[in-house]
């Protein structure tokens, strides 16, 4: 076991390098962000002397070299706009996505499980065909327009909640809700294949026939084999929530990560775009590496192995 | 008529299938005696396993319907019981072992959890209770270090221990009655042999009845009192089991018999009945096995055999109608005579 832990954490570090590497050359090729920071009508020789203040007159694998260096040592340089450092301007926006993301996750698992099981259990009936039609419509419907719709109806109309901002309860239900109705709809018809899957199982025969009665047939038996796979589904979508829900973010103006990238990456501010990736792939890979360690303990033929 | 365990009259079980319906058990009658033996014997697909799952009542609800018949377990009829009911008597005085071994346990879970769920369920006792009981049956059925064993996954135990453990499960609340569905059909037969060994002393020891559902001949031999022999949803013959080998009365029980490899001899291309088991949707009036019979004339076509009795044993076969016999020693006769 001991092993198995130490070779994921060295994987989770290579992801994190790789992506960093990855996206340090990507955003490059928006171009030099220099020209944005200084007046239109500036002469030619202050974006020159700029350029070698901010470094970017180095040779790209010069300013890459210096740029994981000091990356390794937790350093990712300034804004270039408020010459703040980067990276606690990323962490200092940590606690509001993870609270939005903890938030919609928590609600779309209370709805999933129980919806996908009983939907499982009872397949074919009408309270199935019905939850099935609504997860298919949850998965086609955009996170923007629903977003849209919900400020609409409930702020603008209804006058009930804040059509942004972060601060109480009362800001976090909106966004809450349209960012859990996507990983509802996805979990609620993963967990209903794998529970059907599961039901038809020999060893669900065999405690049938040791007279177990349904309800425990379905709520210990069956969901502890169909939560497999739904442990590493719900790790994929928790890093994707973490990672910054921008969309859902900038239309709710919360202030998170999100919506920090999304303003960076329109200001060309290249270290907090790449602060912001190094947590988010941290995040990711964090997250991932739970996941294993949880299936690990969930299902014991991995842990012998 | 007490000393039957079980007894099954007239069955009838329907499968339905969207709207398409089959009838994969037609009119079976057989019963299991006290601390008795009974082979159900036939090829896949005859329903030998849709009568065993009947008895467990584990048929599926919304797809399966016992058209007419009882099921009698103990003179009680059992076949319209309702699910909270039956689950008083699964795992408790009717127990069951399937085929597959190694799909049959829950992976996970321990051996342990998943053992103490008949007790859990049918007796009252304390968890310290249970895991003594457990730990002494799975001695019982030959498991070595059961102590550990209990603590463990089935991952971590081989075909035949899980196969002694889902025997143990099936023994755990001493039933009357165990239904075992091709037990070692997945096993190696040096261990399908300790299995059986097995089987054969816990029924005496426990004094129940066992119900074992094999297409295996010599598993039937070596193991059965007595032996129902079943042909595409039909019992076509029933006899105890030196009569059965000695006088197989009916033309597919025969087929059966010489489809067996000898030891003795070396043939280059082995025995089989020709043809095909009519599929359920196809079995109309007459025998069901007029189709690949070597025997059958008109009236196998025409009318459907009733089962005629010689002493105990059973066969539905115009063959043994003693009004056909007569007249085929009549013909023989006046082919001799000419």
């Amino acid at each position: 076991m001991l092993d198995f832990v130490i070779k994921r954490l060295i994987q989770v570090g290579v992801v994190v390098l790789l992506a960093l590497t990855v996206v340090f050359f990507l955003i490059r090729l928006s171009g030099d962000p220099t020209a944005l920071f200084l007046p239109p009508d500036a002469p030619r020789e202050q974006i020159e002397e700029y350029r070698e203040k901010l470094g970017f007159n180095r040779p790209i694998y010069v300013q890459y070299g210096d740029f994981m260096v000091n990356a390794v040592q937790g350093d990712f340089g300034q804004s270039l706009r408020s010459r703040e450092d980067a990276l606690p301007l990323v962490l200092d926006r940590l606690p509001a996505t993870f609270q939005l993301a903890i938030s919609a996750l928590v609600l779309s698992l209370l709805i999933s499980i129980p919806l996908g099981v009983l939907s499982a259990f009872r397949r074919n009936s009408i309270f199935d065909r019905i939850a099935v039609a609504f997860t298919v419509l949850g998965q086609a419907v955009p996170s923007f327009w629903l977003g849209l719709l919900l400020i609409y109806f409930f702020a603008a109309q209804l006058n009930m909640l804040p059509s942004g901002g972060a601060g109480s309860i009362t800001h976090l239900l909106l966004p809450m809700v349209t960012l859990a109705a996507y990983s509802v709809a996805r979990f609620t018809r993963f967990t209903r294949s794998t529970m059907l899957d599961v039901l038809r199982k020999d060893y669900i025969r065999t405690a049938k026939a040791s007279g177990v009665p349904t309800i425990r047939l379905i709520g210990r038996y069956a969901l502890k084999n169909s939560l497999i796979p739904i442990i590493t589904l719900v790790a994929l979508d928790l890093g994707t929530l973490l990672g910054g829900a921008v969309i859902t973010e900038v239309v709710f103006a919360w202030p998170g990560i999100g919506r920090l990238l999304m303003q960076s990456l329109m200001n060309r501010d290249f270290p907090i775009v790449l602060a912001g990736v190094f947590i988010i792939a941290l995040i990711y890979a964090v997250i991932n590496f739970i996941a294993d360690v949880l299936y690990a303990y969930v299902n014991p033929q991995i842990r012998v192995k | 008529m007490s000393d039957k365990v079980l007894q099954v009259n007239d069955l009838r079980i329907r499968f339905r299938n969207g709207k398409e319906t089959s009838q994969p058990i037609r009119g079976v009658n057989f019963h299991v005696k006290k601390g008795e033996t009974l082979g159900i014997v036939g090829e896949s697909g005859c329903g030998k396993s849709v009568t065993s799952l009947s008895v467990m009542g584990l048929l599926p609800i919304k797809t399966s319907e016992i058209v007419s018949g009882e099921i009698l377990f103990n003179n009680r009829d059992i076949s319209r019981l309702k699910e909270k009911e039956y689950r008083k008597l699964r795992g408790n005085e009717i127990s069951m072992i399937f085929q597959e071994p190694m799909t049959s346990l829950n992976p996970v879970f321990t051996i342990g959890e998943q053992l103490s769920e008949p007790l859990r369920q049918h007796k009252k006792m304390s968890k310290s209770e249970i895991r003594n009981n457990i730990i002494a049956v799975l001695k019982q059925v030959g498991l070595p270090r059961a102590e550990q064993i209990i603590d463990e996954y089935p991952h971590q135990l081989s075909g035949g221990m899980r196969q002694r453990v889902m025997i143990s499960l099936a023994l755990l609340c001493h039933p009357k009655l165990m239904i075992a569905d091709e037990p070692t059909t997945a096993l190696d037969v040096t261990i399908q042999a300790q299995i059986l060994e097995l089987l054969k002393e816990i029924k005496v020891k426990n004094e129940m009845s066992l119900m074992l559902i094999t297409h295996d001949l010599s598993v039937v031999a070596e193991m059965c009192d007595r032996v129902v022999v079943m042909y595409a949803g039909e019992v076509v013959e029933e006899a105890e089991v030196n009569e059965l080998f000695d006088r197989p009365l009916h033309p597919y029980t025969q087929g059966l018999m010489k489809s067996l490899p000898s030891n003795n001899e070396r043939k280059s291309k082995l025995f089989s009945i020709d043809g095909q088991v009519p599929k359920p949707s196809e079995i109309g009036e007459g025998c069901v096995f007029a189709n690949r019979c070597p025997f059958a004339f008109e009236k196998c076509f025409a009318e459907t055999p009733p089962a005629f009795n010689r002493g105990k044993h059973i066969s539905k076969c115009w063959l043994q109608d003693p009004a056909v016999k007569e007249v085929m020693q009549n013909e023989e006769r006046s082919i001799v005579n000419s």
